[in-house]
C-alpha cells in the first residue's frame, strides 16, 4: 500500500464522519470507507417507556428535524393503538409539517448546498458561504431568508408547542388545536412563503440553470448513479410528506411497487458492515450487491429528487409546473444527477409552502375536534413520514399496557448511506490518479457529491446538514504526513 | 475578566442530536451581539477551526466553552479533555452536558444489549454472520478505526470540572441570550461571575411557579395517561387531572411551554434549584398529592404510572444518585 488519504469532515477528533481512501500500488484509488463513529442506542433503550412517549423521545434522535421523528412516532402510536385520527387532527399535523419544511429546504439552500452554484464551486473559499450568496443575490435576500426560518418556526411552535422538539401530537391526535386569530396568522406567513419559494427557484433558474458550465456539472459523469428510488406518494402519486404508501422506482424509472406502513419489512433490510456503526439499508427484494449501481443491486436513494423520480405529479398547481419543467430539462424521468437534487428541493419548498396556504385555509383546521380516544388494545404500529433527506420509518411493538417491547427505526439520512459512500468513491476515482496533486478543488468536488444529499448524520449521529469542511491527510507508506489540503465551506 | 481584544467563545458538541446548536442559530438577531462581543474561536456548526487549531492555542485562552452533549465514546472524552484545559470557562450547555438527557436512558442497558438490538434483533438488519462494528478492523486495503463506547453515558462534570450549567432540552433561545448578556456585562466590567457552580439562564424555582393553568388543593386519586383523557382541560393544572406533570421538580426557565399546551412537563430543564436528586424529589412531590393513606390504594394509584425510571429519571438518569455510587465507566467496552 503505497498511500493513504484521510479526509475527515469535521476532523479526525470531532470525527462525525470521515473518509479513508485507499490508494494501491498504481496510486489509483483501491477502495473508499465512508465511517460513522456513533451509536446511541435508541432502539435499545427506548423499551420499556410508554409509547405515547415515543414522539416526545424520538424528537432528542436529531434536534435539526425533530419534526420529522415527532410526526413518525406520532404515526406509529396511533397505528398501536389502531386509532383513526380526527381530519383537523392530521391537517394540523401536515401544517406544521409542511411550514418545518419551509424552514428546512431554505436552510439548506441558502446556507449550505445553494453556495456552491450561487457563489460557484472555484470561487475563494471565503466567499462560498451564507453572506457570499446574500453578497450576490442583494442585503433584502438575507433577510427573506431568516424570515422563511423565522415563519416556519413560528408555526412549529403555535402548533407543537416548542420551536425544537414539538410537543403535542399524541396517540389519537393532538392535544390541542388552534383557533381562527392563530389560523389567520398562519396563513398569511404561508402567503409569503410562497412567494419566497418562488423567488428561490426563480433565483436558481437564472443563477444555476442559466449557467451552462453549471449545467455540464449537474450532468456530469461524475456526479450520476444510476439506483432505485423511493419516496412517499398520495392516492394519485403525487409527492407527500406526511402520509401515503412509500413508492419503489428502478433505476429506468418503472415502479416496481408500493408499499404501507405495515408493509415496509417486505422491502427494506439493513447491512452490518465491521467498520462503521451505522447499517446500509437496502431494497430486500432485489438484496445486497455492494456498493454497485444498477437493476440488480438493491441501493436505492431517498432525497427530494427521489420523491420526484418516484412520484408521478406534485399535489399543488405551481409545484407540478416546475415539476414537469425539471423533467423535461434534465432529458426525462428519472433522473439520476445527484446535484440535481438541490432544484428538486427548491420545487419541494414550493410545494411545501402551497400546502401550508392549503391546509391553512381548510374549513376543519380550526376544529376543536383533535383528538380521539384509543380503544382498542395497543400491540404493533409503523409510521412513514418523509424527512427532508429521506423516508422515515418508526415500527414500535407494545405489550397490552401500551409499553414498547421492541423498536426498529429506518432514519432519513440512513437511506442514503450507501449511495453517498458510492458519491464519493466515485468522485474519488474519477479525481484521483497516479501523480494527481490533491487541491481544494478536488476536496470540494469530493464535498460537493455529499452535500448534495443534505446528509445529517445527526439522525444517525449528530453532524449538521452539509456543513462539512473536509481535510484530506495524506501519508506515504510509512504513516509520514506528507501533505495537508484543507479546505472550508 | 481580563482579555486583550474580543473575549473568545467556543461552542462544541458530543454524544448530542444538534438540537442546542440550533437554540443557539435561532437567537436570530442577537448572534450580532455575539459577533460584537466575542471572537468565535470553534463552533464545528457554523465554522471552521479544526480540532488541530484548538490544541495549538495557549491553554486557557478561549474565554468562554459551551460544551454540549453527554460523554459517550472515547472521543467525547479526549474533547471534553482538551477544551477544560483550553478554557477559562467551561460551561455544561443542554440537558446532555449536564445530566445526560434522553440518551443518558441508555445507562440501563449494557453496550452488549445495544449492540445486539441494532445490530442482531431489530427486524431489517439482515445480519447471518453476526458482525459488530469494531474499533479496529483490518480491511483488506488496511486498517480502520472507530472510537470506542464506554459501557455509560456520562455527563461532563463526571469527566472533567464544570465551571456552569446551562440546562433544558434545548436551552431556550431566551435563556441563552440572557447568558450572552450576563457574560457580555461581565467582560464590559458591569457584573461579576456568579459563583463556580451555578446554573445561568433558566430560573430558579419550579415550572409550576411559572404555569398559568389554575391550581387548587392537589389531590391524586389516579393516575392517568394522556391518551386516555376525553378532553384535557385547558385551565386546570395538569396533575390535578390526573397526568403525571414533571412540574413540581423542574426548574423554571422555559415559561413552563410544554403545559401551555396541554402537554406534560417531562423535565428537561433539569432539577430546581437546590435539589440533589430530581427523581427523589419528583417522588416526594406526587406522593404528597396522593389522596390515600392506604398502602394497598397507593399501590394501585402508582400503578398508574407504568415507567417509573422514565417517569422519574428520563433526562436525569446519568446525573441521578443511582449512578453515582458506582464507577461502571470505568474500563472501555470494546465493540466486538
Amino acid at each position: 500500500m503505497s498511500e493513504r488519504i484521510t479526509i475527515d469532515p469535521i476532523t479526525r477528533l470531532e470525527g462525525h464522519g470521515k473518509i479513508e481512501i485507499f490508494l494501491d500500488d498504481e496510486g489509483e484509488v483501491a477502495n473508499t470507507y465512508f465511517q460513522i463513529p456513533e451509536l446511541r442506542g435508541f432502539e435499545r433503550f427506548c423499551v420499556g417507556r410508554p409509547v405515547e412517549e415515543m414522539p416526545l423521545l424520538t424528537n432528542r434522535i436529531c434536534g435539526v428535524c425533530p419534526e420529522a421523528h415527532h410526526m413518525a412516532a406520532a404515526k406509529a402510536a396511533d397505528a398501536v393503538y389502531k386509532v383513526t385520527i380526527p381530519p383537523a387532527a392530521k391537517k394540523l399535523r401536515e401544517l406544521l409539517y409542511s411550514a418545518f419544511f419551509v424552514t428546512d429546504h431554505t436552510t439548506h439552500f441558502y446556507a449550505l448546498g445553494g453556495p456552491d452554484f450561487i457563489i460557484g464551486p472555484d470561487a475563494p473559499v471565503a466567499e462560498r458561504n451564507i453572506l457570499g450568496v446574500i453578497h450576490k443575490v442583494g442585503l433584502e435576500t438575507g433577510s427573506q431568508v431568516i424570515q422563511a426560518r423565522k415563519y416556519g418556526h413560528r408555526v412549529v411552535e403555535m402548533i407543537g408547542g416548542r420551536k425544537v422538539h414539538p410537543c403535542t401530537s399524541i396517540p389519537g391526535g393532538l392535544t390541542q388545536g388552534i383557533n381562527e386569530e392563530q389560523r389567520a396568522e398562519i396563513e398569511a406567513m404561508g402567503r409569503w412563503a410562497i412567494e419566497f419559494a418562488q423567488f428561490s427557484l426563480k433565483i436558481f433558474n437564472q443563477i444555476v440553470m442559466g449557467n451552462p458550465e453549471y449545467v455540464e456539472m449537474i450532468l456530469c459523469d461524475a456526479y450520476t448513479h444510476h439506483t432505485y428510488y423511493i419516496g412517499t406518494v398520495d392516492e394519485n402519486n403525487r409527492v407527500n410528506f406526511y402520509d401515503g404508501r412509500v413508492s419503489v422506482v428502478d433505476p429506468d424509472g418503472m415502479r416496481i411497487g408500493y408499499y404501507s406502513g405495515a408493509e415496509y419489512l417486505d422491502w427494506i433490510a439493513e447491512r452490518v458492515e465491521p467498520w462503521t456503526y451505522l447499517k446500509f439499508p437496502y431494497l430486500k427484494k432485489i438484496g445486497w450487491k455492494g456498493f454497485v449501481d444498477g437493476k440488480d443491486s438493491g441501493v436505492y436513494m431517498a432525497t427530494p429528487l427521489s420523491r420526484l423520480n418516484a412520484a408521478d405529479g406534485m399535489a399543488t398547481p405551481r409545484a407540478q409546473e416546475e415539476y414537469e419543467r425539471f423533467f423535461s430539462t434534465l432529458g426525462g424521468k428519472p433522473v439520476h444527477q445527484r446535484l440535481a437534487i438541490h432544484w428538486a428541493r427548491l420545487i419541494e419548498l414550493l410545494y411545501a409552502a402551497e400546502r401550508w396556504v392549503e391546509l391553512a385555509t381548510d374549513p376543519e383546521i380550526t376544529s376543536d375536534n383533535f383528538h380521539t380516544v384509543p380503544t382498542e388494545k395497543p400491540s404493533e404500529g409503523v409510521g412513514i413520514v418523509e424527512a427532508p433527506r429521506g423516508t422515515l420509518t418508526h415500527h414500535y411493538w407494545t405489550d397490552e399496557r401500551g409499553l414498547v417491547t421492541k423498536v426498529n427505526l429506518v432514519v432519513g439520512t440512513t437511506n442514503n448511506y450507501a449511495p453517498i459512500s458510492m458519491s464519493v468513491n466515485k468522485a474519488a476515482r474519477d479525481l484521483i490518479h497516479n501523480g494527481t496533486i490533491i487541491t481544494e478543488g478536488l476536496l470540494n468536488r469530493i464535498e460537493m457529491a455529499f452535500r448534495a444529499y443534505d446528509p445529517c448524520f445527526g439522525c444517525a449521529t449528530h453532524a449538521m446538514p452539509g456543513k462539512m469542511p473536509l481535510e484530506a491527510i495524506i501519508r506515504d507508506a510509512h504513516g509520514e504526513v506528507v501533505e495537508v489540503v484543507r479546505q472550508y465551506c | 475578566m481580563m482579555t486583550i481584544g474580543k473575549a473568545k467563545l467556543g461552542l462544541y458538541w458530543a454524544c448530542s442530536c444538534g438540537g442546542c446548536d440550533i437554540a443557539t442559530l435561532n437567537i436570530h438577531e442577537k448572534i450580532l451581539e455575539v459577533d460584537a462581543a466575542f471572537e468565535i474561536v470553534f463552533w464545528p456548526v457554523a465554522m471552521d477551526a479544526k480540532v488541530k487549531d484548538v490544541e495549538a492555542m495557549p491553554d486557557g485562552s478561549i474565554d468562554l466553552m459551551l460544551f454540549n452533549g453527554g460523554i459517550r465514546t472515547t472521543e467525547n472524552e479526549e474533547m471534553a479533555h482538551l477544551l477544560r484545559r483550553k478554557s477559562k470557562i467551561l460551561v455544561a450547555f443542554g440537558s446532555c452536558a449536564s445530566e445526560g438527557c434522553i440518551p443518558g436512558l441508555a445507562n440501563l442497558s449494557p453496550v452488549s444489549s445495544i449492540f445486539d438490538v441494532s445490530y442482531s434483533a431489530t427486524p431489517t438488519t439482515e445480519n447471518p454472520q453476526n458482525i459488530r462494528p469494531t474499533i479496529t478492523w483490518q480491511a483488506p486495503e488496511g486498517e480502520l478505526h472507530l472510537p470506542g463506547l464506554f459501557p455509560v453515558l456520562r455527563t461532563l462534570d463526571q469527566v472533567v470540572p464544570v465551571d456552569y450549567y446551562i440546562p433544558g432540552c434545548p436551552p431556550e433561545s431566551e435563556e441563552i441570550a440572557a447568558v450572552i448578556e450576563q457574560v457580555t456585562q461581565v467582560l464590559d466590567g458591569k457584573a461579576s461571575l456568579p459563583p463556580k457552580g451555578s446554573t445561568l439562564g433558566a430560573g430558579k424555582s419550579t415550572v409550576c411557579d411559572e404555569c398559568k393553568r389554575t391550581k387548587n388543593v392537589k389531590e391524586i386519586h389516579q393516575f392517568v395517561r394522556i391518551q386516555s383523557l376525553e378532553r384535557i382541560d385547558p385551565e386546570l393544572c395538569l396533575l390535578e387531572q390526573g397526568l403525571p406533570c414533571n412540574g413540581p421538580a423542574t426548574r423554571s426557565g422555559c415559561g413552563a411551554l410544554c403545559p401551555q399546551v396541554s402537554a406534560q412537563c417531562i423535565g428537561c430543564h433539569g432539577p430546581a434549584e437546590g435539589v440533589i436528586d430530581y427523581g427523589a424529589r419528583l417522588m416526594s412531590a406526587f406522593a404528597s398529592v396522593i389522596a390515600s393513606n392506604d398502602p394497598k390504594e397507593i399501590g394501585q394509584i402508582l400503578d398508574g404510572i407504568p415507567d417509573p425510571a422514565g417517569q422519574f429519571y428520563r433526562f436525569n438518569l446519568a446525573k441521578s444518585l443511582l449512578r453515582s455510587g458506582r464507577q461502571a465507566w470505568e474500563g472501555l467496552e470494546e465493540g466486538k
